[in-house]
């Protein structure tokens, strides 16, 4: 039996320090909801006081209707997959996948058939009678996995389950976990730094910040409508510019400091005329056009990367927004006309229906329907 | 080997170690064996030694009495070690800095002190043993049985405590934490878990004990009176000048190595049956008992260190008093330290000539060999290596008969000299330091010897310039544990000594004998302190605040 999961005004404190403060979320029944942010943002934290594990300050948390506020760990019906594993090193495979059940006075023919199919579920029957130290990475990974889900827990949680693997294996293994995820349609809660295994795995993604979710939203909104400068420039890469809300042609247009105009039919309400915002176009969304018709540049270095060629460019400095890592192109080989070096000057168009735009602080999104948590 | 022999220094080790296991450990303990099949007047084979053992009651009885109140004492150790090891780590104990630094002090004193202020304080004119019949109630008896339980149990707890704290100190919490996720709580999470996590070390932790209590010579010998152990009995059947009685004792130090030997391959059995690696990336984290539990549990921790702590501090009060002869008189003096000064000045000085002298050849045995042993593995490394575990299964008294027998004739006639003592204190220690270097080898990365190989020194440069440099303060701290175990060594020097060649422990033996306490207090008193000094001394060199034995 799944749950829906609702953190209401949750406050988590270590003495004086507000780790979170006030945080709200719903989290949908049978959903694969992923917390996503730089370390020390307060994710794990979070993950921690729904488990149990971590005491709650304020505000409540609610498995359905029944605040959970009080209830131990071991009585909340969690299954939880730990970055360590914490596989019982005493056990064999299949005993850490039976210690669960064992608690459950289950009989042994329902312990049985219930550890086989599992076992079956995360491809390690051949291992089942192991230690687990002869296993490896990604197998003590299917075994935590098999452990947590095969008591039917209310919710499943994983604290970076992925990241003491290697590259190969992390991707493998986050598909096996989202299919093991839809087959037991079980609600669960992720934590990931990856933003990448985010977008690959989650229904539904919350950005956190400092104990504050930034945006929640599908991975595929997350991407191409951020709610927040800090959200578009985190997830995924983004050229932030300078610029400006004018009128042309009876509509809307962005105008960038170099004064170039470009026409936008996806703005807000909130976006009014003269306004100073914050233009963000990642860099798969310029193309090289003719003179005029872009932002004018100078290619600085180039990276070629196989399917893209990613190039770092020069914009004069009072076009961008301070203090940013790098401003990037990417072009994407498959539909390129030609092939820029270092030290050309280009024009770049970027791409009026895919760009944001926001307040000039970045604090929040100037575009049509975008919403803090959706 | 594929590669070509090279006469180098290495070389140099693996004979010299080989040497000095074979000569002093191999050879010695190869003379015992012959001896105990040997007969005393013919010198032809004959199993007579050990038919005479198990025909008498009153020798096979010391071996059914060994083996009882060694397993009691095991028992009862690993009982109060792993509780004690249990609040410790996972409650707020308050003091529990003192608390570890008295337990790690009883755990280093001389063994017998224990026994000998037991006896003044509950023996026949003990002082609670009067108290109590001015008050008409009799005291049972400290004396045979109980009192070495008592005795070794207060003295060995401590291994099982310092082994589980540590092995607890290895528990992830997040496997505690799965445990509770998966609908695990209280007393199951212990038995299920937390024990089963500890048992391979509360095993390893038992090995020792047994091995101790086992060996144990100066307890019984004080506090055992009728209650006669292997160890006494080999003890007393050797110095026995009485003609055949050399030969009788070898065999029975035969089949106390047997008894050890069988109890330590059944560990090792065990043990890598079990065997698993932790490693903590949280520690299980520290909660407060409340209300009337808090205080019961505090209560029972303090008693118990007090306990541990009585012998020394009666030792240290009583070596203060003023004696006429062997009796106690009132009032205080500094007499029994002026006769000891007088008298037994060299003692002293033996026992910290000898210790450090030990000390050193441990420190470079130690490290070398470990290097030859984990680096430099070849077939005859792996025979060094197998050596090396062979004084953990041989009981102190046995290793300082079986070096007598074997060096107390042509060609070489050690007995009585000072570097029997000094070789026996070196066989019977290197082995722990031996795989504590090895255990601070197999960290070190080769490749920061590569980079050094790489950069221009040479092998040996480089072992001398950066692999020892980086085991050193590994090693050194582990030598000042020896050193301590050293200057508190009875077992086989009891047995090896002279007049001239006594050392502090032996002296303390002898005159606790010849019931002259005062001097044996003061005595008792030194080696106490030296043992306290050198601790401070190991945790400021090591940073820690625990002991590896």
């Amino acid at each position: 039996m799944s749950v829906a999961i609702t953190a209401d005004k949750v406050v988590k404190r270590y003495g004086d320090l507000t780790i979170i403060p006030q945080l709200t979320q719903n989290i949908k029944n049978g959903e694969f909801f992923t917390l996503l942010g730089p370390s020390g943002c307060g994710k794990t934290t979070l993950l921690r006081m729904i488990a149990g594990f971590n005491s709650i300050e304020g505000g409540q948390i609610r498995f359905n209707e029944q605040v959970i506020n009080d209830i131990p760990a071991h009585k909340r019906n969690i299954g939880m997959v730990f970055q360590s594993y914490a596989i019982f090193p005493h056990l064999t495979v299949r005993e850490n996948v039976e210690y669960g059940l064992k608690l459950r006075n289950m009989s042994k023919e329902e312990m049985k058939e219930k550890v086989d199919k599992i076992l079956d579920v995360v491809q390690i029957t051949e291992y089942q009678d192991r230690l687990p130290e002869r296993l490896s990475g990604g197998q003590q990974q299917r075994v935590a996995l098999a452990r947590a889900i095969v008591i039917h827990p209310s919710v499943l949680l994983m604290d970076e389950p992925l990241s003491n693997l290697d590259a190969k294996l992390r991707v493998e293994m986050r598909s096996a976990i989202r299919e093991v995820q839809k087959q037991v349609g079980i609600t669960t809660v992720y934590v990931t730094h990856d933003q990448e295994e985010a977008l690959a795995i989650s229904d539904r993604i919350a950005v956190m910040k400092k104990g504050v979710i930034q945006q929640t939203g599908t991975p595929h909104t997350i991407y191409t409508r951020p709610y927040n400068v800090f959200v578009a420039t985190f997830i995924g890469h983004s050229n932030l510019f300078k610029g400006r809300i004018e009128e042309a042609n009876g509509g809307k247009a962005v105008v960038f400091a170099d004064g170039f105009v470009l026409p936008m039919t996806t703005l807000g309400e909130e976006a009014k005329i003269g306004d100073d915002v914050t233009i963000a176009v990642r860099p798969e969304e310029f193309s090289i056009c003719g003179e005029g018709q872009g932002v004018k540049c100078t290619i600085k270095t180039k990276v070629f990367l196989g399917k893209y060629i990613t190039y770092g460019l020069d914009f004069p400095e009072d076009m961008l927004v301070p203090n940013q890592p790098a401003i990037e192109f990417s072009q994407d080989l498959g539909h390129a006309e030609k092939v820029l070096e270092i030290g050309d000057t280009v024009y770049l168009k970027p791409n009026a229906a895919k760009i944001n735009v926001f307040r000039a602080d970045g604090s929040k999104s100037l575009m049509e329907g975008v919403v803090e948590n959706e | 080997m594929n590669k070509k022999f090279q006469w180098d220094f290495w070389a140099w080790i693996t004979v010299l170690s080989i040497v000095v296991f074979g000569l002093f450990l191999i050879y010695p303990l190869f003379s015992l064996f012959i001896s105990a099949f040997e007969d005393a007047s013919t010198g032809a084979f004959t199993m007579e030694n050990f038919t005479h053992f198990f025909d008498r009651k009153y020798y096979y009885q010391s071996m059914i009495n060994s083996f009882s109140v060694t397993t009691c004492v095991t028992v009862l150790a690993v009982i109060v070690g792993t509780a004690l090891a249990y609040f410790m780590t996972l409650f707020k104990v308050k003091g529990k800095g003192i608390v570890e630094i008295c337990i790690i002090i009883s755990l280093l004193s001389p063994p017998f002190i224990g026994a000998y202020s037991w006896i003044l304080i509950g023996g026949r004119s003990g002082i609670l043993t009067q108290w109590l019949a001015g008050m008409g109630i009799e005291f049972p008896s400290i004396y045979g049985f109980a009192g070495i339980l008592l005795v070794l149990t207060l003295k060995l707890y401590p291994f099982i405590y310092l082994y589980v704290a540590g092995a607890m100190k290895n528990i992830d919490s997040a496997l505690i934490e799965a445990a509770e996720s998966l609908g695990c709580s209280g007393i199951k999470k212990v038995v299920t878990i937390m024990l089963p996590l500890i048992t391979p070390t509360i095993l390893a932790g038992a090995l020792m004990v047994f091995m101790n209590a086992m060996a144990d010579f100066g307890t019984p010998m004080l506090i055992g009176e009728g209650f006669n152990v292997m160890p006494v009995m080999i003890y007393s059947e050797f110095i026995n000048e009485v003609g055949d009685q050399a030969n009788f004792a070898a065999a029975m130090a035969a089949i106390m190595v047997l008894i050890t030997s069988t109890i330590f391959m059944l560990q090792k059995y065990v043990v890598n049956k079990k065997s698993f690696t932790m490693s903590s990336l949280r520690p299980l984290p520290v909660g407060e008992m409340k209300g009337i539990k808090n205080v019961v549990m505090h209560v029972c921790i303090y008693l118990l260190v007090a306990l541990s702590m009585i012998p020394q501090l009666v030792v240290i009060y009583t070596s203060f008093l003023k004696t006429n002869g062997s009796i106690f008189v009132d009032g205080y003096s500094l007499d029994s330290y002026r006769t000891i000064f007088d008298s037994l000045g060299t003692a002293i000085s033996n026992t910290y000539l000898y210790s450090t002298a030990a000390m050193a050849m441990i420190v470079f045995l130690g490290m070398t060999v470990a290097y030859l042993t984990t680096r430099k593995k070849s077939w005859l490394t792996d025979i060094i290596d197998t050596l090396t575990m062979f004084p953990y299964i041989i009981p102190g008294s046995v290793l300082g008969i079986t070096l007598l027998l074997a060096f107390n004739d042509d060609p070489m006639v050690l007995s009585g000299t000072a570097i029997i003592i000094i070789i026996s204190l070196v066989i019977r220690r290197l082995p722990y330091t031996l795989r504590s270097s090895s255990a601070i080898l197999y960290q070190l990365s080769p490749s920061l010897e590569e980079a050094s190989i790489s950069l221009g020194a040479s092998p040996l440069k480089t072992f001398f310039k950066v692999t020892a440099v980086m085991m050193l303060p590994g090693v050194m701290s582990g030598a000042i544990i020896s050193w301590i175990t050293a200057i508190n060594e009875l077992s086989s020097s009891v047995i090896l000594f002279t007049g001239a060649t006594k050392t502090m422990s032996v002296a303390i033996y002898t005159e606790v004998i010849r019931a002259s306490y005062g001097t044996a207090a003061a005595l008792s008193t030194i080696l106490t302190i030296t043992t306290i000094a050198a601790m401070v001394i190991f945790f400021k060199v090591s940073g820690r605040r625990d002991v590896t034995l």
